[in-house]
């Protein structure tokens, strides 16, 4: 009970302190997006091929941009006290719905990236740490520091050419197999296939950062007088790694990967990219072409929402490891 | 009767120093043996090395440690492991930081049950609250799910004693117990210390620097000087009669045993030096402190001699010193 009473209390001033938070970020952002040159109304023109001046100033009425800046910020945040994330012009739907199709994509790549980068990045850390000064411990940290400093594009076309082109064993791009009527467990393994490759590439570069943390976090712990106090016990070595040591030594890497969280959906784009996967980054780069500011505002609130949510997750799961955090 | 634990001639030898040289003693079930000594003696050392959990870069290189008729220098790890905390238990110096901070006292105590005794989680947990009530900690069916944070420093030093009596040892190792503590509190954690010994029937190696904690507790005194054995006395012996020039260097430092000390009844006394100034120097590693010196303590290692029934010391110059009135010696 008073873990429940702890992670409640952190719960309660996370929500507190969001509200302020969201509004910060809208309104910043929408004035920021008003600095770019150009709007909607100009990239359509553009398109088109074939405006008048008639049909832009149409246009910009039709979807309220000739209104001065400030009218058109109450507007927005008007639609969104009535939780609507307004009309994009550009797609011609609701922007929350154009969301709603790219969100899970997303995640669900980021989930997995996440899981791969933390998973790999414990195990290898704990066998860096194991084997401070030693062979394991050299090579894994060459190939550390190769993963950290390669660009995920190119991490992603190499594992395009080895996997795709050359053994053919995973698709090279995609969300899944066109025209296929898979359902349960089939569809699921055949969507798992098309993610293998982009969440990889999205997941090597984190991978490398969390075995690092691990490491060095891990060689801080094991140093300390209470790991002397579990040998004392007559404990094994893992016993004591596996209760002792990795419990104090994950707290400051679920600090980064809630950190992380955030930055992942910007190295999404690329990857999205290189897999022509359908996911929010291509389409917030479409958005920021296109002069959609509606549809980049609504995908700029939905990620310092996610960013928010991150942290609250992170804040319980401290307080969970850590009993000493929820007393203050 | 066997003794419980005899050490011989255990030299611990670091790439580019050998902090303990030769030391020898032993113990026998319920007696509490002292091990006085300034920083850097190598005390610690010796106790971690009973334990078997010397730093890595350290290492036995000569002697060896009989415990109830093995040599633990010679055991492997699984079977030093099945000793530790069963057996051979230890205490720290601080305990502030010998608790692990995320989990809960009960659950590191209940630890040490079911690795040794196979307990049951449930049944782990009920033993750790009677351990908990035997080291005098109330309410301990509450207490049991504190955190280590929760506890003043007292309360954590009687949970790392909970933890090292869980299994009945027969050897317990108290490294500086209560140097960390509050004074008032230092005599109830080792009168504790004192009735468990007596109560488990266990044997206690006390490491202190704090001769008065030696005159109180303990039935043996050992007093090492830069690795080495210097004096090994009863303490009444010891504290009427100290030998050695060290000893008594180190009881003329010391305030608790005058009758009615004060600051203006004139300055503690100091021993000139550090025991830095022992590295490096042929012959009686005290030597470039002690007013005793002679030339001749330059050539080689004084030899441990009985002067007594009971004693040892390591001075050839004891029993002139004797002739030296005690008050005098105190003023040294």
């Amino acid at each position: 009970m008073p873990a429940l009473l702890r992670i409640g209390r952190t719960l309660r001033r996370t929500l507190l302190q969001a509200i302020p938070t969201v509004l910060g970020i809208v309104i910043l952002n929408f004035f920021l997006l008003q600095l770019a040159p150009g709007d909607a109304a100009d990239v359509m023109a553009g398109e088109a091929g074939s405006a008048t001046a008639e049909s832009m100033a149409a246009l910009r009425s039709r979807f309220g941009l000739d209104n001065p800046v400030l009218v058109q910020l109450g507007h927005y945040l008007n639609n969104l006290a009535h939780f609507s994330l307004g009309f994009s012009p550009r797609y011609g739907m609701p922007v929350a719905d154009l969301i709603a199709q790219r969100l899970p994509g997303t995640l669900t790549l980021m989930a997995f990236a996440l899981t791969i980068a933390i998973l790999l990045g414990v195990i290898l850390g704990s066998l860096m740490a194991s084997f401070a000064g030693r062979i394991p411990d050299r090579l894994l940290s060459i190939f550390s520091l190769l993963f950290y400093s390669i660009p995920s594009f190119w991490i992603g076309l190499m594992l395009i050419v080895f996997f795709s082109v050359k053994l053919g064993w995973l698709p090279s791009g995609g969300a899944g197999t066109i025209g296929s009527r898979l359902t349960g467990l089939p569809a699921i393994l055949d969507k798992a296939r098309y993610m293998v490759l982009p969440a990889t590439s999205l997941a090597l570069f984190y991978v490398a950062i969390y075995a690092r943390l691990t490491r060095a976090s891990m060689l801080e712990v094991k140093n300390q007088d209470f790991v002397r106090t579990a040998y004392a016990k007559g404990l094994t070595p893992f016993g004591v790694t596996a209760r002792h040591i990795l419990r104090n030594a994950l707290i400051p890497i679920t600090t980064m990967a809630g950190m992380h969280i955030g930055g992942m959906l910007g190295g999404a784009v690329v990857v999205e990219t290189v897999y022509s996967w359908p996911g929010l980054g291509r389409l917030a780069f479409e958005a920021v072409m296109g002069r959609d500011f509606t549809v980049l505002l609504g995908i700029l609130l939905l990620s310092s929402l996610l960013v928010i949510i991150a942290n609250a997750a992170v804040d319980i799961i401290h307080a969970w490891l850590d009993p000493r955090i929820g007393a203050r | 009767m066997a003794p419980l634990l005899q050490v011989d001639n255990l030299t611990i030898r670091f790439p580019r120093a050998e902090p303990v040289r030769d030391l020898s003693f032993e113990i026998s079930q319920g007696e509490t043996l002292a091990i006085v000594g300034e920083s850097g003696s190598g005390k610690s050392l010796t106790a971690l090395a009973l334990m078997q959990l010397l730093p890595r870069a350290a290492r036995i290189a000569n002697g060896s440690i009989s415990f109830g008729g093995r040599d633990l220098t010679k055991l492997g790890a699984r079977e030093m492991r099945h000793l530790r905390g069963r057996e051979i238990a230890m205490i720290f110096q601080e305990p502030m930081t010998s608790l692990n901070p995320v989990m809960t006292i009960g659950r590191q105590i209940a630890e040490v049950l079911q690795v040794h005794e196979k307990l049951s989680s449930r049944a782990a947990r009920e033993r750790a609250i009677e351990l908990l009530r035997l080291v005098r900690i109330p309410a301990p069916e509450k207490r049991v799910d504190d955190y280590p944070h929760q506890l003043s420093g007292g309360m954590r030093q009687r949970v790392m004693i909970a933890i090292a009596v869980a299994c009945k040892p027969k050897l317990l190792i108290a490294d500086e117990p209560t140097t960390a503590l509050d004074v008032t509190i230092q005599a109830q954690v080792l009168d504790l210390l004192d009735t468990l010994r007596r109560e488990l029937q266990m044997a206690v190696v006390l490491i202190t620097h704090d001769l008065g904690v030696v005159a109180q507790w303990a039935d043996k005194v050992v007093v090492m000087y830069a690795g080495r054995k210097v004096e090994q006395a009863l303490p009444d012996d010891l504290f009427n009669d100290p030998l050695h020039p060290y000893t008594r260097g180190l009881l003329a430092a010391s305030p608790r045993l005058k009758h009615d000390f004060h600051y203006r009844d004139g300055a503690l006394t100091e021993i000139p030096g550090s025991i830095v100034s022992a590295v490096g120097e042929t012959g009686c590693p005290f030597r470039p402190r002690c007013n005793q010196a002679r030339a001749s303590c330059s050539h080689h290692v004084p030899q441990l001699t009985v002067p007594a029934e009971d004693r040892l010391v390591a001075c050839p110059f004891t029993t002139s010193i004797k002739a030296v009135p005690h008050a005098a010696a105190l003023s040294l």
